[in-house]
């Protein structure tokens, strides 16, 4: 039933007709309207069973969900920010014992200096947990990421994060259309574990592994990440076929056949970028954008059959790597390696400053003209620089 | 049910009681159907304290529980030499997460057993003391004002011993660790730091804490055995002396142990609900010099010159635990 919601309302209540048995909680902006949510619907009586752990710290709502996986149960969670940050070092544990644990990331910044607003800094840095990222660009998308997300997770024993921007569609209120229980039922089937805590059959989990076998645990991870660039586009196209609607797979490419100049991004900007797309087609200039959905693993065959020869690739960035640039740009760049596609960054929105549609048509027309610097700030803002920085300012900006 | 005890004519001492026993009072150890939890070829030091707690108290929960047991394990000592891949020395459903989050891996464990209806498998979460009082400890608090359906048993041998012998805060004053070195004047660890977890444990007014020690093995198996048979959140403090951070023979494990709770050091207590209920009485009490000088942590107190200040300082501490828990029972006039 397609109604109003709030985005976190949205991913609470389709979490919920994804069955989770034990969810962690653990509140931090803009993530806590979620679990605010689950808490009601367990309470209520309408998501049962499931146990609602009130936890003391995000470090332990990731060890309570390791430990409900292994015990064989479906766990959820969700976080932002530090909070993301402060279970990083129980993320690759997840990851390394192969629990599909399902967790929502409402992006957020990291400190210092704090800041609660939106961009992805969170998620980047933990890019290399073993993890699946998954990036919504909608609240509908992010509904439906997670019905997927559980699918996948538990079919290829890899935990998923679906990521959200925060505030940004966390606190959007937007027309969703939240699965219908029987229709998740369809799509999702009851968690079988790949192997669980039983005392009827006792397995040691979490055994320490030397050099003798730990880069074969590492190599068999990367082919798991690998078989599930073949898992999410099928998942996709059975999740079309039960819910009526598309959901994004690996990329959403938006009139880029014919374009120039593509736009890669993530998240909710992209909604931002197709207006503007739209916009400067009506103007003749040809632009078009390829969203990543599926950030790790990381498309590289599909983006580079989305491009071709010759077009102007800018990669527009909510994080990055500070003495090193984009981050995004990396794995485009290695995607592209043998394609004639010139990269610029552009970072652009770092702790909830607005992207906005003059700030990004500016950029793309300066990016046509080919006088975009290889990295630039999106409104970096001169003045307020040279008051800090004692007028020492240098690097680009668009 | 408290422990039977047996006096042993040879020694005087109070031992792990067998043959004296009716077959039912018999220690699990003593039963050949016991269940080899951890089996033997781990890779454990000799002499090991903490090898020999697990050991009974993992059997000793598995009798009581029939066999429905998880156990989830930090990391440490215990976990490093049971599980060398690809071989492991549990037998019985085992869970290693990280050094830190033992309690609230436990909690999750109880949680999907409870979501699945399945209430006759219980929960034992072990780590040593880095990962309980230190590392682990914002997790166990968590997990003891949940009040979740977890035994969580700490194996304190005072000391960070995987990684070489480092202070935690379990390492009792005077010390010598790696990171407490004894030079010039020097004393080791530092007076008035550290802290007693059980203590803590009955702050959160949780059903069952209990200390126990490897030299009272009948004691620490009643415990285990009156802990799992009561439910919500549980505490057990276990001293296990480790040969190789305290500087002591292989031989003398049970020996040290002994004199830790002799001396006063180390009481030894049940409380529920955060009141004591019981204590195990020190009947022939040992000046803690003679606990101190077999171990190779303390020699600074007495080599190259006796330490006298520090070692009344240390007796100090043993007469405050003796009073303040009644461990010398007044004799009748």
């Amino acid at each position: 039933m397609r109604q109003q919601l709030e985005g976190s309302q949205a991913v609470a209540r389709t979490v919920a007709r994804c069955r989770p048995e034990v969810v962690c909680a653990y509140p931090i902006s803009p993530q806590t309207h979620i679990v605010e949510g689950l808490s009601e619907l367990v309470a209520s009586g309408a998501l049962t069973p499931c146990e609602f752990v009130n936890v003391e710290s995000e470090f332990a709502a990731m060890s309570v969900a390791i430990g409900a996986s292994a015990a064989g149960a479906r766990a959820y969670t969700a976080t932002a920010s530090q909070g993301l940050l402060f279970m990083a070092e129980a993320l690759w544990n997840a990851s390394g014992l192969g629990l599909p644990i399902t967790m929502t990331v409402a992006n957020r910044a990291i400190g210092a200096p704090i800041n609660i607003w939106n961009d992805h800094s969170d998620a980047m840095s933990l890019r290399d947990c073993g993890w699946i990222q998954l990036y919504a660009r909608d609240n509908q998308e992010a509904a439906d990421l997670h019905i997927l997300g559980f699918r996948l997770a538990e079919q290829l024993s890899i935990p998923v994060m679906v990521c959200m921007d925060g505030f940004v569609l966390t606190h959007a209120f937007e027309e969703v259309d939240v699965a219908e229980q029987g229709l998740v039922d369809a799509y999702l089937p009851p968690f079988r574990p790949r192997q669980v805590l039983d005392p009827a059959a006792p397995v040691t989990i979490g055994a320490m592994v030397g050099p003798e076998a730990f880069t074969e645990v590492r190599y068999l991870a990367h082919e798991n990440h690998l078989r599930a660039l073949e898992a999410i586009p099928r998942l996709a196209e059975e999740f079309a076929a039960v819910f009526g609607r598309a959901c994004a797979g690996l990329i959403s490419p938006y009139r880029s056949a014919d374009a120039e100049l593509v736009v890669v991004a993530l998240g909710s900007v992209l909604g931002t970028v197709a207006e503007v797309i739209d916009d400067l087609r009506d103007n003749g200039v040809r632009v078009g954008a390829l969203g990543i959905t599926t950030f790790r693993p990381f498309p590289a065959a599909a983006v580079r059959d989305a491009l071709r020869d010759g077009q102007r690739v800018v990669a527009l960035e909510r994080a990055f790597s500070p003495g090193g640039g984009g981050i995004v740009t990396q794995d485009l760049r290695a995607a592209l390696s043998d394609r004639d596609c010139p990269i610029s960054t552009v970072v652009a929105g770092l702790g909830g400053r607005a992207v906005t549609r003059p700030s990004l048509r500016r950029m793309l027309v300066e990016a046509t003209a080919g006088s975009l610097q290889p990295l630039a700030f999106l409104d970096l803002d001169r003045e307020l620089l040279g008051r800090v920085s004692g007028g020492r300012v240098s690097g680009g900006a668009a | 049910m408290t422990a039977q005890r047996v006096k042993f004519y040879q020694t005087g001492s109070f031992a792990v009681g067998n043959r004296l026993l009716e077959p039912d009072q018999r220690s699990v150890q003593a039963d050949a159907g016991r269940t080899d939890a951890i089996t033997c070829g781990h890779r454990a030091c000799q002499g090991c304290g903490e090898a020999l707690g697990a050991r009974y108290v993992l059997d000793a929960a598995m009798r009581v529980t029939g066999g429905n047991l998880v156990t989830v394990n930090a990391t440490g000592c215990l976990e490093v030499f049971s599980t060398p891949y690809p071989e492991s020395a549990w037998q019985v459903a085992w869970l290693h997460s990280l050094f830190g989050n033992a309690p609230a891996v436990a909690a999750g464990v109880a949680a999907a057993l409870a979501v699945k209806g399945r209430t006759d498998v219980r929960v034992i979460g072990q780590a040593g003391d880095g990962g309980t009082v230190d590392i682990g400890f914002g997790c166990l608090s968590g997990l003891f004002e949940r009040n979740d359906d977890v035994l969580f048993v700490c194996y304190d041998n005072q000391g960070y011993m995987n990684t070489g012998v480092q202070r935690s805060a379990a390492t009792p004053p005077a010390a010598r660790t790696t990171t407490t070195p004894v030079v010039d004047a020097n004393p080791g660890n530092r007076f008035g730091q550290g802290k007693f977890a059980p203590f803590i444990a009955m702050a959160h007014e949780i059903p069952y804490v209990a200390t126990a020690t490897v030299a009272d093995l009948r004691d620490l198996e009643a415990k285990v055995q009156r802990a799992m048979g009561l439910h919500g959140a549980r505490y057990l403090h276990v001293l296990v002396p480790c040969p190789l951070g305290w500087g002591t023979a292989a031989s003398q494990t049970i020996r040290i142990a002994r004199l830790a709770t002799e001396s006063g050091l180390f009481p030894v207590f049940e409380a529920e609900h955060g009141r004591v209920t019981g204590v195990s009485p020190i009947r022939r009490q040992a000046p803690v010099e003679e606990y101190l000088r077999q171990q190779n942590r303390y020699r600074h107190l007495f080599d190259p010159v006796r330490r006298d200040d520090l070692i009344a300082r240390i007796q100090a501490r043993a007469d405050r635990t003796i009073r303040r828990f009644g461990l010398i029972e007044k004799k009748e006039p």
